[in-house]
């Protein structure tokens, strides 16, 4: 009987998961977003002077005027480009450090309910909800004036964003995973529910997750700024995107380009990231293409 | 022989309630079910939507609990679901599913599924030599296992999964619709495979299906259940060559057989049974062409009916005597 099955079946089409053709959009996101990492890890080695160092005689120089400093100086004689390599580094960091924190958060928290249920479920749903009623602003502000400011404690302050829509997305899929049978099916194999979650059910609904950290980044990234530009995030000397553009702000009309610099690494790293991850969604799925 | 699986009068409520305010109803979706599986045996279990068999198999698995009664595997009481002792049975007791593409991890090529019970139950040796040594058993070929579930047609995923779940060589094996969505003529093969399979590894099953062709195909014995209970039992052969409950007599009537039709065809009324609203007395009564006054107030017991038969109907109970 299973003669009628050709043995000599075709070969199955060869995987091309990884480095498939992009379109161009894509390819310059991701070159991007790898020149903005390349930056933030080589910023040491890279900044022409020291981000702090001031250099008086040459105060609100535009740019491209002198070739010591191409983007210019700022009010104080510091080389623009300089401080602008220092805030990518600082600004990425805590972007990166952020997302991944809310989405192990968020996740975990949507898997614990969805496995226990019951007690477990209420209480997620319930900080959920608070967490999206809150204006996350308002909580931020709240804890930085109370506890100081520092770094970690900022990252980890952001990381809290975002969580709810990740517990909320991992929560509902694993439910509907559970109901769909291949998280049953491996149950009944006699798995661990850990590796039912972690093995089956996460890389599933990976790429949802994907696509809601390609959207959550670029809002850590925006919420800092908002957060340095009230004086309220990263604080000086200390440099960041947000926090130049929010120090830049009193010179707009006379030294734009104090702040354009920043501002545009920000519209651009936002937009790689969520391009690509758009994009990435559809290529982390073997069902399609 | 002993019994390998022991269900002893099983029953299973499951509540529902209707709008936000509605009141609880309770539908007794298996009542009190007493069936045995010996080893090396299949039992063909069959009856309409909603009488309460896919819940009987997962009792017979662990996978529910029974609110009634108890089920034992192998002599030792079935383990609390998810609990070690319950995990460590599975490569002992596994399940082929109706919808084989649902079961299947769509992100896992074919063979990693089929070898992970070996590393879920940390059985030593060359997982991949064995998950080949399934694909071949069978019927599939190496190429096969490297694709992904959505690369297979639907009998290749129901192979798959009989694959996966006979490679830690179970002694049970609970096909819960397996070919009901499939094509009638991948069926055929599907069901081929489970006899030969069966035969070669001696191992117990337990068909559930609303296929009567299918279930007389591969069964040594059926249970005819109508609304969570057993109306008949008995040798696969002797019960659809002379069925002896009203209900099995109707369903036998009603699947189609070659040749001359052996036994006049009962065309069943009235509305197909709802578990909701359980008719009193016997509950096959409002559509029974034979019922009278008695099978309107009281149970049916599921008596003796002729060797190693068992049926649940006021009317044949005298025969049953005599035969007794």
């Amino acid at each position: 009987m299973t003669d009628i099955y050709p043995t000599a079946a075709a070969p199955a089409p060869a995987r091309k998961r990884l480095l498939p053709q992009m379109p161009w959009y894509v390819a310059l996101g991701m070159g991007w977003i790898g020149t903005m990492i390349l930056v933030a890890l080589l910023s040491e080695l890279i900044t022409p002077f020291s981000f702090t160092a001031m250099d008086l005689k040459y105060r609100l120089v535009g740019p491209f005027q002198t070739l010591t400093h191409p983007l210019g100086t700022d009010e104080l004689g510091r080389d623009v480009l300089s401080r602008l390599i220092v805030s990518i580094r600082v600004s990425l960091l805590i972007a990166f450090g952020a997302t991944i924190i809310s989405a192990v958060l968020g996740t975990t928290l949507g898997f614990l309910a969805a496995h226990f249920r019951g007690l477990v479920e209420q209480a997620v749903l319930m900080l959920a909800d608070f967490q999206a009623a809150l204006p996350f602003l308002i909580l931020a502000l709240s804890v930085l004036a109370f506890f100081g400011n520092s770094l970690p404690l900022l990252i980890g302050l952001m990381g809290l964003y975002g969580w709810e829509r990740y517990a909320r997305i991992a929560r509902g899929l694993a439910i509907s995973a559970s109901a769909q049978g291949y998280a049953t099916a491996i149950t009944q194999l006699g798995a661990q529910p850990t590796r039912v979650y972690l093995r089956h059910i996460l890389p599933n609904i990976a790429s949802t997750l994907i696509v809601s950290m390609t959207l959550v980044f670029p809002e850590v990234i925006l919420l800092e700024s908002g957060l340095s530009f009230l004086g309220l995030g990263v604080q000086p000397p200390m440099t960041s995107l947000g926090n130049m553009v929010g120090y830049g702000r009193e010179y707009i009309t006379r030294a734009a380009w104090i702040m354009l610099a920043p501002s545009t690494v920000i519209v651009l790293t936002t937009l790689a990231v969520s391009l690509v991850g758009d994009w990435l969604r559809d290529k982390l799925d073997p069902t399609l293409g | 022989m002993s019994a390998l699986l022991t269900l002893d009068t099983v029953a299973r409520e499951y509540v529902t309630r209707k709008g936000l305010l509605g009141h609880r109803r309770v539908v007794r979706a298996v009542d009190g079910v007493s069936l045995q599986v010996m080893p090396g045996e299949t039992l063909g279990i069959v009856g309409e939507s909603g009488s309460g068999k896919s819940t009987m198999g997962r009792m017979a698995l662990g996978l529910e609990r029974p609110d009634e009664g108890s089920v034992s595997f192998d002599g030792a009481p079935m383990p609390l679901l998810g609990s070690a002792a319950w995990r460590g049975l599975r490569k002992r007791m596994q399940m082929v599913f109706q919808d084989p593409l649902a079961a299947l991890d769509r992100r896992w090529t074919v063979l990693d599924q089929i070898i992970e019970p070996l590393t879920i139950h940390g059985i030593p040796g060359d997982a991949r030599a064995a998950g080949l040594e399934a694909l071949a058993a069978v019927g599939l070929s190496r190429d096969h296992g490297a694709r992904y579930p959505h690369e297979l047609s639907g009998g290749q995923r129901q192979r798959v999964i009989i694959a996966r779940a006979l490679i830690t060589n179970p002694d049970l094996l609970v096909c819960d619709e397996p070919v009901s969505a499939l094509d009638v003529s991948i069926q055929a093969q599907v069901v081929n495979l489970l006899i030969d399979l069966q035969k070669t590894r001696g191992l117990a099953m337990m068909f559930i299906s609303h296929d009567l062709r299918v279930v007389r195909q591969i069964s040594s014995r059926v249970a005819v259940m109508y609304l969570g209970r057993i109306v008949e039992e008995g040798p696969a052969a002797q019960v659809f060559h002379d069925p002896q409950h009203p209900y099995s007599r109707a369903l036998v009537s009603a699947a189609p057989t070659p040749g001359p039709r052996r036994i006049e065809q009962v065309i069943l009324t009235g509305e197909p049974p709802n578990p909701a609203a359980r008719p009193s007395g016997c509950a096959f009564h409002p559509r029974c062409p034979v019922a009278t006054a008695r099978c309107r107030t009281e149970v049916p017991a599921l008596v003796p009916a002729g060797p190693g038969r068992r049926a649940a109907c006021h009317l044949i109970e005298p025969a049953a005597k005599v035969a007794a």
